[in-house]
Formats: C-alpha cells, structure tokens, sequence
C-alpha cells in the first residue's frame, strides 16, 4: 500500500505491490457493537480483490456505513480483524492511522470539503497532508480536476457550487494521490439521477484505472444496471453477494450511454442542463 | 522550510477567513493585556507603599548621656551581631533635636530650651518588620522593664505596640493583594482560552475532516497554534499600544504632581519589563489554549 509519486497506472498496468495478491480488503467474522448495546455489523466475513469495483447495498441502518468507517478505522470493530492489503488494521498504531488513510481515498455522502477553501485548494490539501512537493500539486491537482470535470470552477468556493459539482471535488481529493482503493459513501445519496450518473461514470472511469472502488449505495435502480458485484446488507449481515445482470467490460463513454439508456435518461438534454462538459471530461 | 511557509499560510488564511471569531479572540487579548497592565502596576504601587512602611518601622534605644565612644561603639558591635538585624544608625543628640526641630510647626519650643533633652540613640532596623519583636527580645531578654544587654542603653522608644499593628496590617494587605492579582491572572488565561476555544470550536468539521484525509495531529495542529500566536502578537501588541498611550498622556503627567503615581517608578517592574510579561504572556496564552484545545477535535 506505497502512494505511487509518478505512476498513474493505465488499466492494461495493474497494481501489483510487492507482488503479493493479497485481496485489498479481507474482513473475517468482523462484528460491532456499539456503546449501548446496537449491534450493527454481526460477524461479516468478506473479501475484495484488487481492482474489483464493488457496491455494498442495503436499507437504512444495516451496518454499511459503519463497515465503512471501519475500513478507514474511524470505528474499530469489536471483534474479528479488518485486514486492508493483508495488514490488520485493527492492530495499527494510533500514529499509523493517517498513513493509512492516505492509501484510501473516500467521498462522503455530504462531501466533506473544507469550506474555507477553494476547489483548487481542498484537493490540494489531500497532497499537502502527505508532503507533497509544490510541482507535484500544481501537476496533480489540475489533472484530477480535468478528469473530473472541473477544471472551470477552480478557484470557486464549495458553497458557489451545486450538489453534484461539490462531489465531483469530493472524488478528486479522494483520487488525487491515486490510492489503491477508493471508498464511497453514499456518493449519489443528495444527488439527482443525473448528476448520479455522472459521478458512477466517474467511478468506473477511476476503477479502470487499476484503483479498487468500493461504493455503498441504497440505489438499486443503479446497482442492477451498472453490472458489477454487489454484496447485500441487512441488519449486520451479508445476505447476497452477487454479480448482478452479466458482467461486462466496456469503455467509460460506452457504460455512460448504457446507463443513461438504461435509466432512461435523454443522452443528450440531461447532460447539457447539468451544465459541465461530462463528455469530454470523461470519454 | 517549505513546510513552515505552509502552515503560515494555513493559519493567516483561516485567520481571515474566519473573521469573527478571529477578531473575538484579539479584542478579548486586548482587553485582558490592557487591564492587567493597568492593575498590576497598581496592586505593586499598593504592595510598594506597604513595603516601605515596613521598612521603616524600627526600635530606638535610648543612651546614657554618661556612655564613652568606646561603650558605644561596643553595644554598636552586641546590636550588629543579633540575628535579623540589618541596620543600626547611631543618632546624636544634635542630630535628633534638629530631626525634631524640622518635624516640629512651632520651632520656639526647640528655641526656648537651653540645653538639649534629647538622648544619643541607636535605631535598629530588623531584615524584615516581622523579625522586629525578636529582636527586642534579643536586647531586652526579660522584657521591657527587665535588664537590657548593655548597661548603657536607658530605655526602648515606645514603639513597640504601632509596630506590630502596622506589622499585621501590612501582611494581610501583601496577602489580599497577591490573592487579587492571581485570581486576576487565572479570570484572563481563562477569558483568553474560552475565546480561542470557541473559535475552534466552531471549526471542528474542518478538523475532522482534515482527519479524514489523512492529516496527522501535529500537520493539523501548527497552522492552529501559529494562529494563536498571531492573534496573541496582533492582540499584545495593540494592549501595549495603548498602555502606552495612556502612560504618556495620563499617567506620567500626573506622576508630578502625585506622589504616589511617582513611587511607581521606583519600587514597580519597570514599564519595558512590564511590557516584556504581559506581551510574551498573551503569545504563550493564545497559542498553548489553541494548542490545548484542538487536543479534542483531533481525537477521530
């Protein structure tokens, strides 16, 4: 789990670190009670390689988002381990804590951003945090900008932006120092269908990239035309773990029109009122 | 290097973007520096004026007329050598009537008598008022009507019973005034540290997210504690200024005409040390409350 510096790996170049294939993320029999007694993850056992990109569904409160936190160790679980890249992170050092989370890029439900900074500057901040060099910022910044779709809105504080574009600056940070697995919580959660789509193109798009993506999502509707794995939660247990629909390899701008179609989205309209130059940013 | 340009950046940055709060935590700087500055010198003006009349509280032993030069320069010798004595002043009998001519309105008393009344004394001054009794213990070891220790001391000025008095008075004063000033000193540090706190906390999101990220404490924490000192520097700096201001048109005006004003320049810290305390006291204040404070934001 080593931030690559100049690398940014193509999809025909998968990570391969220390040549070990360990899966990115292991859990075995991992539970959670919380203070007071709610126990909300009840003996998970799950496993996810590299570069997969999978969706952890299910209803409100059935332990995603903490399964979640738990993998950056925002919550610790109450038994069992939480391996990331074959290290229990359940036995890491207080003061590892933030190495660890600068291999995992997250996006949050309600983003996260540092108000009193700029677009430019909130990602810029992910690369600071690690000791980044002024020349790597000014080079990595833009170019995830570009790549998310931003590259006009660089100096706009986060509150002059919409709901979809604040997410958009969401998964740049999270991608800027292209970590090997990229979480996401409830990335489409505020969003319209739309701009959903927009940000699951932009996921894919990074999941080809070699980066494992794991995505919580209670969309269904999405889930079962996006045609990747798809582990089901209910009440703290793993009750389906799936491909849905036939798996298929396809390019970012193929998938984008599949999805528009499949939702019934108009290509054309939906994307011009959302205002950015998805298509170019992204095929 | 690079570094440290960084977090200077970070910390004028969220300085001036959080203007409100930033500029809470200066005035409050500013308050507190300024009444401190105003009240410390007071309360030492207060302490000065208490400790100097300690300082001349003293027993007088009056002396044969009848003693030689060698008798007395003798009981000079016994008085120098009793613990807690600091001080023994042979006083003439001239010296003395003139002392008591110059105190007296009416000087025709002194004028009138044909021959001087007055005793050769020795005044004795003890290291500290408290140390007093001891040492008229020392020179009468059965009491005032008892036998002193040299046959050519007379008798012991009646000053015994003020002394004391002023002694008492004098120490619960000292006692009063330290109490004031520490309990002055604690409301500050805490009136500092509950603003800067506040302004923190009203920052919290951006320190967890910051966690999030992958930040670690100390990355997090200088920007916050650079912020500190700012805000203690700007805040200092301005109490200082204006201390200052009212030395020159206020105070030092004044100092001419009352005495008390003019003491100050004698037995108070000086002004530039008074400046020195107060303006490095508000830097470390803002920046340990800022330090202190972030201690709990970063607990994610």
């Amino acid at each position: 789990m080593r931030r690559s510096k100049k690398r940014n790996p193509g999809p025909e170049e998968p990570r391969r670190p220390r040549g070990r294939r360990a899966p990115i993320i292991e859990l075995s029999d991992v539970t959670k009670v919380y203070p007071g007694g709610h126990m909300a993850l009840d003996r998970i056992s799950l496993a996810i390689g590299r570069g997969e990109f999978v969706f952890l569904v299910g209803p409100t409160g059935c332990g995603k988002s903490t399964l979640i936190k738990m993998l950056i160790r925002e919550l610790a679980a109450t038994e069992g381990s939480v391996k990331i890249a074959g290290r229990d992170i359940g036995q890491l050092p207080e003061k590892k804590i933030p190495q660890l989370r600068r291999n995992i890029g997250t996006v949050f439900q309600d983003f996260k951003l540092l108000p009193n900074r700029t677009v430019y500057d909130n990602v810029a901040y992910a690369l600071q945090v690690i000791g980044a060099s002024r020349a790597e910022i000014r080079e990595q910044v833009p170019a995830t900008l570009r790549l998310v779709g931003l590259s006009t809105k660089l100096h706009s504080y986060p509150d002059q932006l919409s709901g979809g574009e604040q997410q958009r600056v969401s998964v740049a940070r999270a991608f800027v120092n292209h970590p090997p697995l990229l979480l996401a919580d409830e990335p489409s959660g505020n969003l319209d269908p739309i701009t959903s789509i927009g940000i699951m193109q932009l996921l894919y798009r990074i999941n080809k990239t070699g980066t494992t993506v794991v995505v919580v999502t209670h969309d269904r509707e999405m889930v079962d035309n996006m045609r990747r794995r798809v582990v089901e939660l209910y009440e703290g247990r793993v009750v389906r773990d799936e491909v849905s629909g036939g798996y298929t390899e396809e390019s970012t701008t193929e998938f984008g029109l599949r999805m528009q179609a499949e939702m019934g989205v108009a290509p054309d309209g939906g994307l011009q009122t959302n205002g950015h130059s998805d298509h170019d940013a992204l095929s | 290097m690079g570094r440290l340009v960084f977090f200077f950046q970070e910390a004028l940055r969220a300085l001036k973007r959080n203007g409100a709060p930033s500029l809470a935590a200066i005035v409050t700087t500013v308050v507190t520096v300024v009444l401190l500055g105003m009240l410390i010198p007071i309360f030492q003006t207060a302490q000065g004026k208490s400790e100097e009349v300690r300082d001349q509280l003293n027993v007088q032993y009056a002396l044969y007329d009848d003693a030689t030069k060698a008798e007395i320069a003798n009981l000079r010798g016994e008085l120098e050598a009793i613990p807690h004595v600091a001080e023994v002043t042979f006083i003439g009998k001239d010296e003395a009537l003139a002392t008591l001519k110059s105190e007296l309105k009416d000087k025709t008393i002194v004028e009138e008598l044909h021959s001087n009344p007055l005793p050769n004394s020795f005044e004795v001054k003890a290291d500290d008022a408290s140390n007093l009794p001891a040492v008229q213990e020392a020179v009468f070891p059965n009491g005032p009507q008892g036998k002193p220790i040299s046959a050519i001391i007379s008798n012991e000025f009646d000053r015994q019973q003020s002394a004391e008095k002023i002694e008492q008075v004098t120490s619960a004063l000292k006692i009063v005034l330290t109490v004031i000033t520490a309990l002055l000193i604690l409301a500050s540090l805490m009136l500092v540290g509950n603003t800067i706190r506040l302004s923190i906390y009203t920052r919290r999101r951006e320190v967890e997210v910051m966690r999030l990220v992958g930040a670690t404490r100390w990355f997090i924490r200088w920007p916050f504690m650079i912020e500190g000192v700012v805000v203690g520097f700007v805040g200092g700096a301005l109490a200082i200024l204006i201390l200052w201001l009212g030395k020159l048109t206020i105070v030092d005006p004044l100092s001419d005409s009352i005495g008390v004003l003019a003491a100050q320049n004698s037995s108070t810290l000086a002004f530039p040390a008074l400046i020195a305390i107060l303006f490095s006291a508000s830097i470390l204040v803002s920046t340990i409350g800022s330090g202190v404070t972030l201690r709990r934001f970063l607990k994610v």
